[in-house]
């Protein structure tokens, strides 16, 4: 019975879906060399270089690993302030 | 004859390289090719005990290289098999007894005797790792449904890529199919999402291996086992043959999930 429900209710909590998660998340620094930390002083200086020139949002900003096939990307995705707002 | 020249490894030691070794080269000798294997491994020889050739050693790989023995005196025939020999490690020396270019003309100077070169690679990626892929025509990379073993796996399937020896081909040993059921084990589908890489062999757990490793027959000799029947199957596909994939068939089309709901349900 509590095969049933746990089927009905789909698989998160399950160990290997665990397991796959976080070796997700392994294998992009492995690959890529970078530590969490790296990455995150990495986005703050990409937002500090981009803020010199246009107004952005930092809270909008989403900047992630990507797997494609064995490589990996560099995704940002960066909202520009519209130009009005800049002047007030 | 031109052999093709098929690596074993995987980065992770314990997964069962030198069974998949001597079970695929077993395997491909039944269908009638001639086949050599050759036992990277040195100092920590292993594959003549799986293929049970351990008492019939006289010279081994590093006696060949340094020039004491002619090649064909180090290969040991396994009598159970028409054209299945083994070139064994030396087990009082380390990894740097050979070089990479050492076991390039070792596999150029047997390319012309027979059809299949597999050579069993140590765990690690350091010099016994070269020695073995240098002269790879293809790679297999073995692993476990386990979080430690595909993490080794995928990086030594970014070192084969930057030898350019890829694409690395994967085989997937020791899968407990009623763990991936209960959602406990990964499934191949996860691995292979994870690794981004071509399959070609899943391996379910199985108690014959213990007990045929025990008395030194490799399961593929009869196929009667789970795990003999798809080494049987890897070789085949290495031959080109398109063999269904067992556990990947089984799992897991909508319908097929809701009727094993449905049986362990009113079980």
């Amino acid at each position: 019975m509590a095969g049933w429900l746990e089927q009905l209710l789909g698989k998160k909590d399950k160990s290997a879906e665990q397991a796959k998660e976080r070796l997700k998340l392994v294998l992009i620094h492995d690959r890529t060399d970078l530590t969490p930390h790296q990455l995150e002083v990495m986005k703050n200086e990409l937002l500090e270089v981009i803020s010199r020139h246009v107004a952005i949002d930092p809270s909008a900003v989403k900047i992630d690993m990507a797997q494609d096939g064995r490589e990996q990307r560099l995704i940002a995705d960066i909202p520009l302030k519209p130009a009005n707002a800049r002047r007030r | 004859m031109a052999a093709k020249v098929l690596t074993v490894t995987s980065g992770k030691g314990g997964v069962g390289k030198t069974t998949t070794t001597a079970n695929i080269a077993v395997a491909l000798a039944a269908l009638s090719y001639k086949v050599v294997c050759i036992d990277a491994d040195i100092g920590l020889r292993n594959l003549d005990v799986v293929l049970g050739l351990e008492n019939r050693i006289v010279y081994d790989v590093v006696d060949v290289v340094e020039g004491r023995c002619r090649l064909r005196q180090a290969m040991i025939r396994d009598k159970r098999l028409p054209e299945l020999y083994l070139i064994p490690a030396a087990q009082t020396r380390d990894k740097n007894a050979i070089s990479p270019s050492d076991m390039v003309r070792l596999c150029d100077e047997l390319r012309n005797e027979v059809d299949w070169i597999l050579i069993d690679s140590p765990a690690g990626i350091e010099r016994g790792f070269r020695n073995a892929l240098a002269p790879a025509d293809m790679v297999l990379v073995v692993t476990n449904p386990e979080v430690s073993a595909v993490r080794d796996a995928d990086r030594i399937i970014g070192l084969i890529e930057a030898e350019e020896k890829g694409p690395a081909r994967l085989i997937l040993n020791r899968v407990n199919m009623n763990l991936v059921k209960r959602g406990d084990m990964l499934n191949a589908e996860d691995v292979l999402e994870l690794l981004a890489v071509e399959l070609i062999g899943i391996v379910p757990e199985d108690e014959a291996v213990v007990v045929s490793t025990n008395r030194g027959q490799p399961v593929a000799l009869d196929g009667k086992s789970k795990a003999g029947l798809a080494f049987q199957n890897i070789a085949r596909r290495l031959n080109g043959e398109q063999v269904p994939f067992l556990s990947l068939d089984e799992k897991d089309g909508f319908f097929a999930r809701l009727s094993r709901m449905f049986r362990s349900g009113g079980a």
